[in-house]
C-alpha cells in the first residue's frame, strides 16, 4: 500500500493539478448551499412537520455537498469514502440501538 | 537521500480524515442524545427553541458557509500560484470566523443576561425538558465554538505559511488538511442550526 502510493505520488500530484476544479464549481456549490438554507428556514416556518422533514432531508443534503465538493471527496479514492461510510453506519447502528430500546420500554 | 524529502500527501489526507471521523463520532453521540431527548420532551424543545434568536442563527450559518467557500477558493488559488489571492481568501475566512464568534458571543451574552446559563437559578425553575434543551444547547454550541477557535488558529498559521511560501503550488497539504477541519466545523453547524434555532 505504502509502496504503491510512494510510486504513484508524483503522478497523482501532477494529475491533481489537471483534475482540480476552478473557482466556478465551488461558487456554484456555495450558491446551492445558500438556496438550501433558505428552503430549510422557509420550511421550518410552514409547520412542525415540514420543519422535521426539512431537517431530515435538506440538512444531510447540505452536509453531503460540503463533504463531496468542499472537502474534495469527489476527487478522492474509494478508501476515503469507505472510512466515512463506516463511521456514518456506526452512528446509525447506535441510533437504531437507542431507539429500539426506547420503543420497547 | 540528500535532496529527496519523503512526502505522502495521500497518507496525510487519510490521517486527517481518520481524525475527522473521530470528531464526527464525538458530535454524533451528542446528536443521538439530542434526538432521544427531543423525542422525550417535544413540547419543551419547541418552547426552548422559541427562546433562541433565529435571525442570528441563520446569519451565522451564512457566515460559516461563506468562510468554507473562501477556504476552498484559497486552495484553488495556491494550486494556481496566485499567492495574493490565496492570502486574501484566507484573510476573509479568518474575518468571517471571527464574525461568527462575535455573533455567538452576543447571543450567549443575551442568554446569560436573561438568566439562561448552565446551572443558573432561572434554569432550575424551568421544566426538566427545557433544562435538557439548554444543557444540550450550551454543550453543543460551546464545543462547536471551541472548534471554531481551534480552526481559526490553525488557519491563521496557514495564512502565515502562505505569506512565507511554506505553502505553495507544489506543497499545500497542510492548507488542504486545515481546510478539511474547517469544513467539518461548518458541517457540524449545518446540523446545529435546524436542531436548535429552527426547533420552534
Amino acid at each position: 500500500m505504502s509502496e504503491s502510493t510512494e510510486h504513484a505520488e508524483p503522478n497523482e500530484h501532477a494529475s491533481e493539478h489537471i483534475e482540480h476544479p476552478g473557482y466556478g464549481t465551488f461558487i456554484k456549490v456555495w450558491v446551492a448551499l445558500l438556496i438550501l438554507t433558505g428552503c430549510l428556514v422557509g420550511m421550518s416556518h410552514v409547520s412542525q412537520t415540514y420543519a422535521v422533514w426539512g431537517l431530515l432531508t435538506l440538512t444531510p443534503l447540505k452536509a453531503g455537498l460540503v463533504f463531496y465538493f468542499f472537502m474534495h471527496l469527489r476527487y478522492e479514492g474509494p478508501l476515503f469514502k469507505v472510512v466515512i461510510l463506516v463511521t456514518l453506519g456506526t452512528l446509525l447502528i447506535f441510533f437504531a440501538l437507542l431507539f429500539s430500546d426506547v420503543a420497547f420500554r | 537521500m540528500t535532496e529527496h524529502v519523503h512526502r505522502d500527501d495521500y497518507g496525510s489526507r487519510l490521517g486527517m480524515w481518520l481524525f475527522l471521523v473521530t470528531e464526527m463520532v464525538l458530535f454524533g453521540g451528542l446528536f443521538i442524545g439530542y434526538s432521544y431527548m427531543r423525542y422525550r420532551y417535544p413540547g419543551e424543545f419547541h418552547h426552548g427553541g422559541e427562546e433562541l434568536n433565529v435571525t442570528l442563527g441563520v446569519i451565522n450559518t451564512l457566515v460559516l458557509l461563506t468562510s468554507s467557500l473562501t477556504v476552498v477558493l484559497a486552495i484553488v488559488a495556491v494550486q494556481r500560484a496566485e499567492k495574493k489571492r490565496a492570502m486574501a481568501f484566507l484573510g476573509t475566512t479568518l474575518a468571517l470566523g471571527a464574525t461568527f464568534l462575535v455573533i455567538k458571543g452576543f447571543e450567549w451574552a443575551a442568554k446569560f443576561h436573561h438568566g439562561f446559563y448552565p446551572n443558573s437559578a432561572h434554569l432550575a425553575t424551568l421544566p426538566p425538558g427545557e433544562q435538557v434543551f439548554f444543557g444540550l444547547y450550551f454543550t453543543m454550541t460551546g464545543l462547536h465554538g471551541l472548534h471554531v477557535i481551534v480552526g481559526l488558529s490553525v488557519l491563521g498559521v496557514m495564512l502565515w505559511w502562505v505569506a512565507t511560501d511554506r505553502i505553495r503550488k507544489d506543497r499545500y497539504i497542510h492548507l488542504e488538511n486545515s481546510g478539511l477541519y474547517w469544513h467539518l466545523v461548518d458541517v457540524i453547524w449545518i446540523f446545529l442550526l435546524p436542531l436548535f434555532y429552527l426547533a420552534a
